[in-house]
C-alpha cells in the first residue's frame, strides 16, 4: 500500500484598500448602489485610456517588503485577454512575466498541542506578487444577468506561493497570516464576506519520497476562510479516493461548494484559456527606485509574529494572552500603551482586561475598539487602584462598566459611587482579626503546622463584619502579623 | 482676388475676425451652407449638428465683443474625425458597432480647441476603426475625392481631408496609425501633420493601434497646421503615454527658424511601385531644396523592407485586443438573435464589425496566441526597434527625411476594395514613421496631368516639429500648390 502526500499551493487575491481606482479617479468601495462606481475608464468606453494610481503601487510593494520579497525595478503592464461580461475591456489589466514583487515567504503557525500552547512556526516561501485591477460583480436573476461595475478596477495583488503546504490546516494558517499581515500594513482590510481576499488552491497528491508533483486540480471559490481549510481538505481525500480506486486524476479546475461540502468540474486542462497576454501600450514602465523603496520600507510596521514574540518576551503575558491580542494590530497597540502605564508587573492583568473585560464590553455593545471611551491611562490607573488595595474587585467591575459607558477616569467613578475599599481604622480591623482567629482554632493550628492557605479561613468572616469593604491586602497583612504572634 | 470663404486659411480668416470683418456666425453659416451644397456628392460627414455649431459660433462673437478672444482659432469651424469623442454628441468609428452610441464625454482635444474657441461642427467619415486607406471601409457609406468625385480621398481619415479640400471645414482632425492623415493630404492636396508619437493626448481617440495611434491637424497651408498644433499639443494626465515636453509657439518659430540645412533621401522609398508622376513631382520639390543651399544627402534605411509586415503584426494585435470591449454588453450594436452569453458575443460582434476589421482582429488574435507570440509579435517588436534605430542612424547624418507621401495619386473608389494587400501598399511610405514613432507631415508639392494632387512627406526628429513645420513652410511659400481649389 503506496503511501500519499498532498501538495498545495495558493493563490490569494488581496484587494487594496485605496480611496480611487487602480487606473482611474473614480472612488473605490463596497456596499454602495449599483454601477454608481463607475466612470468612462471603468465602463471602457471607446477611447478611454488607463493611468496608474501610485497608492495601489505604494501598497503592493509595502506588502512585498513586509513579505520578505524582491522588489523589481521596472513595474510592467500587461493586457490579459478574455471575454466575460464582468470585465469591461474584455482585458484585465495585469502583470504577467515581470511581477513587482518576486520570492518572499509568509511565517505561519501551526496549532499547538493545547489551546495555551504555542504551535509549530514554518515559512512558506513565495512565487510572486502581482497588482492587477479586480473585475465587476455578475449578479444572476431567472431569465437575465445584470453586471454592477463598481469594484471593477479596485486594485487587487495576487499573492501566488510555492506549492509548499501539505495539510488543509497550514493552508489555514497561511492565508490567517497573510490576513494578519495586510491588516497590520493598512493594506488591506481582508474582509472575506466583501470580497477583500479571496483563494484558490492548487492541490496535488503523490506517493511519500516522489519528488515530482502529481497531476494538478485548481480548486476555486474558496470564500471564507473556513470553506479554504474545508475544501481543501475534501479535494484531498476526493483525489485519495480516486487514486485507491484506481482512477487516474485529471487536470482541471473544480468549483467547491462550502455549503454542500462537494466541489464540480468546471473545466478540464484542454479547455483552458489562451490569455494572449501582452504589454498594455497604454502604460509606460513605471521605474521603483531606492529611494521610493526606503521611504516604504519606513512605514512598515512590525509583523505580527515578531511582535508576538516580544510581547511574551518583554510583558511576560501568557500566549494565550497574545493569540487574542495579535491578530488585531490596534488591539496589541492598546495591550502596549496601558502595560507602559500600568507599570512593571501588572501587564498579566492589564492582559486579561483586555481580553476578558475589555472584547466583552465591546462585542456585547457591537462596538469596534476605536469606539471605546476607555484611554489606556484610565484602564492603567484602574488597574493600579486594584493593585493598591484600594478597589475591590467586585467593585472594580463595576468601575469599569461605568467607564466603558462614559469614559471618566476611575477615580472620579470611585469617588462618586463611594466604591473605595473601607478606609483604613486599623484598631477595628485588629479586633475583627483577633476575633476571627480566636473563632477558628481548627484553622490555627493548620496554619501553624504551615498550611499557608488556611489563613483564607480567618477572612471571610472579617470581610462579613467589614461589610466587604476591608482592604484585602491590609486584612491579610494584619492576619499574619497576629499569626505570628499567636 | 481672394479666394471664396469657405477656401480661406485660419490665418486669413482669424484676422477677419479680428478686425470684425467678419463674425463668427457669418462664418459658421458660410460652411454650412457649403457644407449642405457639397455634403451629397463628397460624403466627408458621419454627423453635423447646425444649431451646436451655430451656438458656438454665437459665443465666440459674444466673447469677442467683450474683448475675451481666445486667439487664432476663435470661431473657426473645425471638423473632427469621428473616432475623437466630443460629449453629447455620436461618436461611431464609422462602424454599425458604434451606429448608435453618443459619446458622455470630451476628448481631451476636444476640450482644448473648445477651450481655444474653435466651433466643432461636425463629425467626419473614416474608414471603420480607422482601419483602410480609402474610407470605403466606413459602415455608412465611401467618402468622394473632391478633386475627382469618382476617387477616393485616402483614408483612414478620408473624410477630414475631403470635407477641408471641399471647403466644409477649415480645419479638421484626423489620426494617424499608419499614414491615415498623411496619406489622404496627400491625395487631396492639403498639408497633413502626424505628431511624434506623445506629443498629443490620446484620451478620447478610439484606440485602433495605441502604441501607433496619433491625433493631428489637416490644414490648407503649414502655418494653419502649426496653429492646429499649437492648440492641441502638450502632456495630459489622463494619457500615460503623452509626453511631458514644452510646447514651442509653433506658428511664430514658422518666421524665426531656419530650416534644417541637411536632407536626406532614403533610396529605399524611391522604388517599384512609385508613380512616375509622383517620383517627378518629388525630385523637383528635391531639386528646390538643393537650389536654397540645402545639403541633400541619399541616405538608406535598410530595414524598410519590413515595415509592413511589422505594422501588420504589431498593430492588428493591439487591435484585436482594443476592440474586444465591443461586445454588446454595455453599449454598441447588440444582436437580436442571442440564445446565450456566446451567442451575444459572437453575433453581436459578427453583425457589427465590417469585413476589413474582422480580418485585423482574426489576424491580431493569431499573432499573440500562445505557440506563435514570440514567432510574430515579440519577433516584430524587435524589428520594429530596427526600423526606429534606422531612422536615428540617418539623422546622426541629416536633420529630416524627404520622400513621397503616397506611392500614387487619388484612385479609382473600387480600384483596391477587394484586394487587402494592393490596399495595405498604399501606406508604404508612411507606416516606417508610425513605427519609429517620429513626426512627418505630407504637403502638396503639385498635380498630376490629369489634376490629381500629389503630397511630398518630410520626417522629422522626435518632438522637432517646429523644424519641421519651418522646412516645409519654405517651400510652400515658393509655389503656392494651395492657392488651388477644387471646382465642385
Amino acid at each position: 500500500m503506496i503511501n500519499y502526500e498532498a501538495v498545495i499551493g495558493l493563490e490569494v487575491h488581496v484587494q487594496i484598500k485605496t480611496h480611487s481606482k487602480v487606473f482611474t479617479r473614480v472612488g473605490a468601495g463596497f456596499g454602495h448602489e449599483p454601477n454608481t462606481l463607475t466612470d468612462p475608464v471603468v465602463l471602457a468606453l471607446p477611447g478611454t485610456l488607463p493611468v496608474m494610481n501610485k497608492a495601489a503601487l505604494d501598497a503592493i510593494i509595502k506588502a512585498g517588503l513586509l513579505l520578505g520579497c524582491d522588489i523589481a525595478p521596472v513595474c510592467k503592464w500587461d493586457r490579459k485577454q478574455y471575454f466575460y461580461p464582468d470585465s469591461p475591456k474584455n482585458y484585465q489589466i495585469s502583470q504577467y512575466d515581470q511581477p513587482i514583487c518576486l520570492g518572499g515567504s509568509v511565517e505561519i503557525e501551526l496549532p499547538g498541542a493545547a489551546r495555551n500552547l504555542m504551535g509549530e512556526h514554518k515559512k512558506i516561501p513565495l512565487t510572486r506578487i502581482h497588482l492587477e485591477e479586480d473585475v465587476g460583480k455578475l449578479n444572476h436573476h431567472a431569465t437575465d444577468s445584470l453586471v454592477d461595475y463598481n469594484r471593477a478596477g479596485t486594485p487587487l495583488m495576487e499573492i501566488v506561493s510555492e506549492p509548499a503546504m501539505q495539510t488543509a490546516e497550514e493552508a489555514f494558517a497561511y492565508l490567517t497570516s497573510i490576513r494578519n499581515t495586510m491588516i497590520y500594513g493598512g493594506i488591506s482590510d481582508c474582509d472575506m464576506e466583501k470580497g477583500q481576499l479571496r483563494c484558490d488552491a492548487n492541490i496535488s497528491i503523490r506517493p511519500v519520497g516522489e519528488k515530482k508533483l502529481g497531476t494538478k486540480v485548481e480548486l476555486k471559490n474558496l470564500n471564507s476562510i473556513s470553506y479554504v481549510r474545508d475544501g481543501i481538505a475534501h479535494e484531498i481525500k476526493r483525489q485519495l479516493a480516486v487514486v485507491a480506486a484506481g482512477g487516474k486524476l485529471v487536470q482541471e479546475t473544480r468549483d467547491y461548494d462550502g455549503v454542500a461540502g462537494t466541489s464540480q468540474s468546471l473545466r478540464s486542462k484542454e479547455m483552458a484559456h489562451d490569455y494572449r497576454y501582452f504589454p498594455d501600450p497604454d502604460l509606460m514602465p513605471v521605474h521603483v527606485d531606492e529611494g521610493w523603496k526606503a521611504e516604504l520600507r519606513r512605514a512598515c510596521p512590525e509583523l505580527p509574529f515578531d511582535k508576538q514574540r516580544r510581547l511574551i518576551a518583554d510583558y511576560q503575558i501568557p500566549y494565550t494572552i497574545t493569540s487574542v491580542l495579535i491578530p488585531d494590530r490596534a488591539l496589541s497597540n492598546f495591550f502596549e500603551a496601558t502595560a507602559q502605564l500600568a507599570g512593571m508587573g501588572r501587564s498579566q492583568a492589564v492582559g486579561n482586561w483586555i481580553t476578558n473585560d475589555l472584547l466583552r464590553e465591546l462585542g456585547a455593545a457591537k462596538l469596534p475598539l476605536s469606539a471605546s471611551k476607555i484611554s489606556a491611562a484610565n484602564l492603567a490607573a484602574l488597574i493600579q487602584l486594584i493593585d493598591a488595595g484600594t478597589l475591590l474587585n467586585a467593585a472594580a467591575k463595576e468601575v469599569f462598566a461605568t467607564m466603558f459607558a462614559t469614559g471618566e477616569a476611575p477615580v472620579v467613578i470611585v469617588a462618586r459611587l463611594g466604591l473605595a475599599a473601607a478606609p483604613t481604622d486599623t484598631g477595628e480591623l485588629e479586633a475583627w482579626c483577633r476575633e476571627s482567629i480566636a473563632a477558628n482554632a481548627k484553622a490555627l493550628a493548620e496554619f501553624k503546622s504551615g498550611k499557608d492557605s488556611a489563613i483564607n479561613a480567618f477572612k471571610g468572616p472579617i470581610m462579613k463584619a467589614a461589610k466587604g469593604k476591608a482592604n484585602p491586602k491590609l486584612v491579610d497583612e494584619t492576619l499574619r502579623r497576629l499569626l505570628a504572634e499567636a | 482676388m481672394s479666394a471664396p470663404l469657405h477656401f480661406q486659411t485660419i490665418a486669413e480668416l482669424s484676422a477677419k475676425l479680428a478686425a470684425g470683418q467678419l463674425s463668427a456666425v457669418e462664418l459658421t453659416q458660410a460652411i454650412i451652407a457649403r457644407t449642405k451644397a457639397i455634403e451629397p456628392r463628397v460624403h466627408a460627414f458621419n454627423s453635423f449638428d447646425e444649431p451646436a455649431a451655430l451656438a458656438l459660433a454665437a459665443a465666440s462673437d459674444t466673447r469677442r465683443s467683450a474683448g475675451q478672444s481666445s486667439g487664432a482659432l476663435d470661431g473657426i469651424p473645425v471638423g473632427l474625425k469621428d473616432v475623437i469623442a466630443v460629449a453629447g454628441q455620436p461618436l461611431t468609428a464609422s462602424s454599425k458597432m458604434l451606429a448608435n452610441f453618443v459619446s458622455p464625454y470630451d476628448a481631451t482635444v476636444t476640450q482644448k480647441l473648445q477651450r481655444a474657441g474653435a466651433v466643432l461642427h461636425g463629425r467626419l467619415n473614416c474608414d471603420e476603426f480607422a482601419m483602410g486607406s480609402s474610407t470605403e471601409n466606413s459602415a455608412f457609406g465611401p467618402s468622394s475625392n473632391p478633386w475627382d468625385l469618382t476617387r477616393t480621398p485616402g483614408g483612414s481619415s478620408g473624410g477630414s481631408a475631403a470635407a477641408l479640400a471641399a471647403g466644409a471645414a477649415v480645419a479638421t482632425l484626423g489620426s494617424d496609425t499608419g499614414g491615415s492623415i498623411r496619406q489622404p493630404a496627400a491625395l487631396c492636396g492639403l498639408v497633413g501633420l502626424k505628431p511624434t508619437y506623445g506629443l498629443i493626448s490620446r484620451y478620447g481617440l478610439i484606440a485602433y493601434a495605441s502604441s501607433l495611434d496619433q491625433i493631428g491637424p489637416f490644414a490648407r497651408t503649414v502655418e494653419d497646421a502649426a496653429i492646429m498644433l499649437g492648440a492641441i499639443a502638450g502632456h495630459d494626465p489622463r494619457d500615460s503615454t503623452s509626453f511631458k515636453t514644452a510646447i514651442p509657439d509653433y506658428r511664430a518659430e514658422l518666421k524665426t527658424r531656419r530650416s534644417p540645412w541637411k536632407l536626406g533621401v532614403p533610396k529605399e522609398y524611391f522604388g517599384a511601385g512609385l508613380d512616375p508622376e509622383v517620383g517627378a513631382a518629388v525630385e523637383k520639390a528635391i531639386a528646390f531644396y538643393r537650389s536654397q543651399g540645402c545639403e541633400i544627402r541619399e541616405i538608406s534605411l535598410p530595414h524598410t523592407q519590413y515595415c509592413l509586415d511589422t505594422y501588420y503584426i504589431i498593430a492588428t494585435a493591439e487591435a484585436s485586443s482594443n476592440l474586444a470591449r465591443y461586445d454588446g454588453i454595455r453599449y454598441g450594436h447588440r444582436t437580436s438573435a442571442a440564445k446565450d452569453l456566446l451567442d451575444v458575443y459572437q453575433k453581436s460582434r459578427a453583425e457589427g464589425f465590417g469585413d476589413e476589421v474582422k480580418r485585423r482582429i482574426i489576424l491580431g488574435t493569431y499573432v499573440l496566441s500562445s505557440g506563435y507570440y514570440d514567432a510574430y509579435y515579440l519577433r516584430a517588436q524587435k524589428v520594429r526597434t530596427l526600423i526606429r534605430q534606422d531612422f536615428l542612424n540617418a539623422y546622426r547624418e541629416v536633420d529630416a527625411l524627404i520622400t513621397p507621401t503616397s506611392p500614387i495619386p487619388a484612385f479609382k473608389l473600387g480600384e483596391k476594395s477587394a484586394d487587402p494587400l494592393a490596399m495595405y501598399l498604399c501606406d508604404i511610405y508612411t507606416i516606417g514613421v508610425n513605427l519609429a514613432g517620429l513626426p512627418a507631415l505630407s504637403l502638396p508639392c503639385g498635380f498630376t496631368q490629369s489634376g490629381l494632387p500629389i503630397g511630398l512627406q518630410l520626417i522629422g526628429q522626435p518632438f522637432r516639429e517646429a523644424d519641421l513645420l519651418a522646412t516645409a513652410h519654405s517651400y510652400e511659400q515658393a509655389h503656392g500648390w494651395n492657392t488651388q481649389f477644387p471646382s465642385l
